[in-house]
């Protein structure tokens, strides 16, 4: 299966830019389906990112992040063509990871 | 973007649910402030802190302290938010020792929406999208050297997105 995670990690020399985009529904539990049943809340609750066997961003996330999660965030180092990996897990226990290089 | 005439009536029908979510929230809600502040400083998900209703209970369960005003503390976010299923909201610092950074939408059935750790080496500044149910203020806390600083800024909700 593809990976539900799409990350572009760029070098600037001093700082690696993160940005990525998560397929998910990121369901509050507040909403009802067209039947007026209510969709059940199902949602990412941690994404990490692993640079050099350190985490060097962690997101805590509740169901009020956007269906189809992004975020961007910067660290300092990090070199071209090194790997930077990316994990999630959600609150139904499903998980998933990826590995970038950097770019 | 433009909103056809069958958008309206369904992100409408939207609203109205969302308005009902908020109050039947409410009631339920009074347990959880019993709960003892939960410690930010490890990697675990801080279940308890997103539960909370009000923005105050939130910082308070995952802090255990309260913040204080900063322009040192950068919150960019819209004016006015056509969309509010989709609001693209950052924060940055020029705080130094920054230890996380939160986002708090004071209106939505849990206040408390995105929780970031930032390790050392890692630059303070931190984009994403987030969910609004209605008009309202967006928070953002930064942790730096053990004390917590905020940012205030009301965001127009024109169609809320308590949903997806």
């Amino acid at each position: 299966m593809a990976s539900t995670i799409r990350v572009r990690a760029t070098s600037s020399g001093e700082t690696t830019e993160v940005q990525a985009l998560i397929q998910h529904p990121m369901d509050s539990g507040f909403v009802r389906d067209a039947k007026g049943e209510p969709i059940p809340p199902h949602f990412i609750q941690q994404l990490t990112f692993e640079y050099d066997g350190k985490n060097v961003f962690v997101a805590d996330w509740g169901p009020a992040v956007s269906k189809d999660p992004y975020v961007k965030f910067a660290f300092k180092g990090g070199k071209k063509g090194d790997e930077l990996k990316v994990s999630w897990s959600d609150n139904k226990g499903a998980t998933d990871s990826t590995t970038a290089k950097i770019g | 973007m433009t909103i056809t005439d069958g958008d309206y009536s369904e992100t409408r029908r939207l609203i109205l649910k969302c308005a009902a979510a908020v109050a039947l929230v409410g009631l339920g809600n009074i347990p959880f402030s019993l709960l003892p502040a939960f410690a930010a400083a490890n990697d675990k998900y801080p279940e308890d802190a997103f539960k909370q209703k009000s923005d105050a209970e939130a910082i308070k369960v995952l802090y255990g302290k309260t913040a204080e005003p900063s322009d040192k503390v950068k919150l960019d976010a819209p004016e006015i938010a056509e969309n509010g299923s989709v609001v693209p909201i950052s924060v940055s610092s020029s705080l130094g020792d920054v230890t996380s950074i939160s986002i708090l939408v004071s209106e939505n059935p849990n206040a408390l929406a995105a929780s970031y750790k930032i390790p050392a080496g890692t630059v303070p500044s931190v984009a994403n999208r987030l969910k609004m149910a209605k008009t309202t203020n967006v928070i953002a806390i930064v942790e730096a050297g053990g004390k917590l600083y905020s940012t205030t800024k009301e965001v127009k909700v024109t169609v809320g997105g308590c949903g997806g």
